[in-house]
């Protein structure tokens, strides 16, 4: 099972399989329906069917053999107890300390939290490109069964691009300016395919106008194109190699509203398309109830909360994903007060005992602040609280609105 | 409370295209950039008024003609009557310029890093000569409370890389309070800032409206934040007012095509109910660039709606009532006479 490789297709192109989720019959008995997700639009629908094909399909879907070790039957991407810590002179931040979560085929996960809370971090850590002062102390990150942890630089070369590959914020720093858009993009396809310079380049125009960029446009350099064309261009980069996981590390954060609703469409049209995996890494809880299918929020280096957007947003457990959630604008909402959340996030050289983030909690208890809590999962939800016990019904604790931004301040005219 | 504080008329700002020797022996037409192409605006006092658009659109130009740091083209600038738009030169901008006061948005760029909070706060003193000794010192103090750093004392003599994100806008918002304006221009001010902090400033902003009868005129180019912050929203496109109402107006019932478009792909961390993505407006393309801004309604190229009169006449803005206008054609046949 284990030694599974499966023939490159002699023709490299953009074509997607025959076989489109939207096709596949949605007869399914995914977990979504279970816990009464109710009201499922076009996005999770082809999830659910994702996620209902057989395994060989989803395998067929691929262009490239898989990695050697791959086990077809394992999770995607399994990451546990994650830990990276950076060594400063002054300490050690603990940037990442014990993150769990998995990434199913074909589907999206958006991570958010505030900056500094480690989310841009453990995207890093999945691919191991972190500053040179960061290491990985413990855990594991599962990709199809295998360990990348224990991965050399040189074997991880196997993985990067060709698996996992990350489109960053500023396309401008990413994109190399002295060289056209088409040449960067064809770079992977040659050095990591091994495709020839001329095929390269072929796959590199198709892939712009997978994106939207006309063909003739590669020859730019990336000061010629507007932002959201960079943006596109960096996502026609990550497809490059047909990766099973893209990481957005906040992908649409420097753009405008109009623009950033043309990339998170686009994002969406090439999950459909490619069969691909999001992770989703962004500051905007907006963004993610648009386009993820799971949420995990993350405070101070831990998992506050995860689980389906539709419960986590609807009714948010964790006291700070409620404040998260009105503490930010809604247009569509009323003109509702929003919240403040008093204090600073901690220091990760020297977090709090207990949990992290206890100090600043309306709802802190004295047990806050000795034990961590421990995650516990309520219909599909997996919370790390102790206003919650196992056992329980898991029915969100919420206090009465405090500190808030009130609509007689916003109000007055 | 209706009372106009500032108003601009006709303003239009157009930045000549830098051209080249071969263009001016050619006798090449000579290009400009119209960032800000003739708009009338009126900031009455004690409101907020969000200028909304997004980037390319004319916000900050316009934001920076009001303060005086950029010279408008053409139009009239009024403060509480007065002919301002002739007004330059430092010393005889003094008392303008202490009146109305501009925040930016990034805090770790306002700040010089070599300078303590304190010295921040008091320079606007020093410059204008309104304040010395002991009242200065009275001054900065009063003004860092009220931006929210208690006490001042524990503040005044850090310097900007031992504060917080948060406080530091606190420190630039000081450095405008300080000088007792009236107006705040305030230039993306929470865009930098999480979500957790931004809440906090916002407040601020709006108890100093209260307690100093602050006008702010808030530009943004987040439509939710301008839905709770504001009274009145203006919308931009291309260096014009497309929209201009209260909030409400504005948010809720959009008359211009393209506000609906904008209101329509602002994301809100409700998940999306059934359907709830195909109410969504995506506009194809870009804004063109300034330099080229197209014939008749300038967003006729985007517009889902255009028709045969949007290319080839420029529609001006529709007083719809309660204030709410919109420059469309569409919203002509029910724009008061």
């Amino acid at each position: 099972m284990s030694d599974r490789a499966f023939p490159p297709s002699t023709e490299p192109g953009l074509t997607p399989p025959d076989l489109r989720p939207d096709d596949l019959a949605p007869d399914s008995t995914v977990r979504d329906d279970a816990d009464g997700g109710g009201s499922e639009d076009a996005t999770a629908i082809s999830r659910a069917a994702l996620a209902a094909e057989p395994i060989d399909a989803r395998l067929g879907r691929r262009q490239w053999p898989l990695p050697k070790q791959a086990d077809p039957n394992a999770p995607l991407l399994e990451v546990t107890n994650l830990r990276t810590h950076f060594t400063l002179e002054s300490g050690i931040v603990k940037a990442v300390d014990g993150v769990s979560f998995r990434l199913d085929y074909g589907e999206a996960l958006g991570i958010a939290g505030e900056s500094g809370c480690g989310k841009t971090t453990t995207a890093l850590s999945l691919v191991q490109i972190l500053p040179a002062n960061a290491t990985i102390v413990e855990g594991s990150i599962r990709l199809m069964g295998i360990d990348l942890v224990p991965k050399t630089e040189n074997q991880l070369r196997r993985y990067r691009w060709r698996e996992i590959s990350i489109v960053f914020q500023g396309s401008m720093n990413a994109l190399n300016p002295v060289r056209r858009v088409r040449d960067q993009i064809a770079e992977p396809i040659e050095m990591r395919l091994g495709q020839s310079p001329r095929a390269a380049r072929k796959r590199a125009g198709d892939l712009l106008e997978l994106v939207g960029i006309p063909r003739k446009r590669g020859h730019a350099y990336p000061h010629e194109l507007s932002g959201g064309m960079r943006q596109r261009a960096m996502i026609a980069m990550a497809l490059a190699c047909d990766p099973a996981i893209v990481i957005g590390d906040e992908p649409t954060t420097a753009l405008d509203v109009m623009v950033q609703a043309q990339i998170l469409e686009l994002l969406e049209e090439l999950r459909r398309k490619l069969g691909l995996s999001l992770v989703l890494i962004t500051h905007d809880l907006s963004v993610i109830a648009e386009t993820c299918d799971r949420v995990l929020i993350m405070y101070a280096g831990r998992v506050a909360e995860e689980g389906p957007v539709d419960e986590v947003f609807r009714r948010p457990r964790h006291p700070y994903t409620q404040k998260l959630l009105a503490a930010f604008p809604n247009i569509a909402a009323d003109r509702r007060t929003l919240e403040v959340i008093p204090g600073l996030p901690p220091d990760l050289r020297d977090p709090p005992p207990g949990c992290r983030f206890a100090p600043r909690c309306f709802a802190a208890m004295a047990i806050c602040s000795e034990e961590v809590p421990p995650e516990m999962t309520f219909e599909g939800v997996r919370v790390a609280c102790h206003l919650y016990h196992v056992g329980d019904d898991g029915r969100p604790v919420t206090s009465a609105p405090v500190n808030a931004l009130g609509p007689t301040a916003a109000g007055a005219g | 409370m209706d009372e106009d504080l500032l108003r601009l008329e006709g303003l239009e700002v157009h930045f000549p295209i830098r051209r080249g020797i071969m263009d001016s022996i050619m006798g090449r037409v000579k290009m400009v950039v119209r960032a800000v192409d003739g708009i009338d605006l009126t900031l009455r006092r004690g409101e907020v008024l969000a200028l909304v658009g997004e980037s390319g659109s004319g916000k900050t130009t316009t934001g920076r003609v009001v303060v005086k740091l950029t010279r408008q083209t053409a139009g009239r600038i009024t403060f509480e009557g007065e002919d301002v738009s002739g007004t330059w030169g430092t010393k005889a901008l003094r008392d303008y310029r202490r009146r109305v006061q501009i925040i930016f948005q990034d805090p770790y760029e306002t700040l010089n890093p070599k300078q303590t909070i304190h010295d921040f706060v008091a320079e606007p003193l020093i410059v204008n000569k309104l304040a010395s000794g002991d009242e200065r010192e009275a001054r900065v103090i009063a003004a860092l409370e009220s931006a929210g750093l208690r006490p001042a004392s524990d503040f005044m003599h850090r310097f900007p890389h031992e504060l917080s994100g948060g406080q530091r806008q606190r420190v630039v918002i000081a450095g405008a309070l300080v000088m007792g304006p009236d107006v705040i221009v305030a230039d993306e001010p929470v865009s930098m800032l999480d979500v957790s902090i931004r809440t906090e400033l916002l407040r601020l902003m709006l108890d100093l409206r209260h307690e100093r009868g602050l006008t702010y005129l808030f530009i943004t180019h987040d439509l939710s934040l301008a839905w709770v912050i504001a009274d009145r929203i203006a919308v931009m496109y291309l260096g014009k007012i497309m929209e201009l109402g209260p909030a409400e107006a504005v948010i809720r019932s959009p008359r211009n095509p393209y506000t609906r478009a904008l209101v329509s792909v602002s994301p809100s961390p409700d998940p999306p109910g059934t359907g709830a993505r195909a109410r969504r407006t995506i506009l194809a393309g870009e804004t063109p660039d300034a330099a080229h801004v197209p014939t008749g309604c300038r967003f006729h190229p985007r517009c889902p709606v255009a028709f045969d009169r949007c290319t080839v006449e420029e529609p001006p803005l529709f007083d719809l009532g309660d204030g709410h206008a919109a420059a469309c054609w569409l919203a002509e046949k029910d724009a008061l006479s």
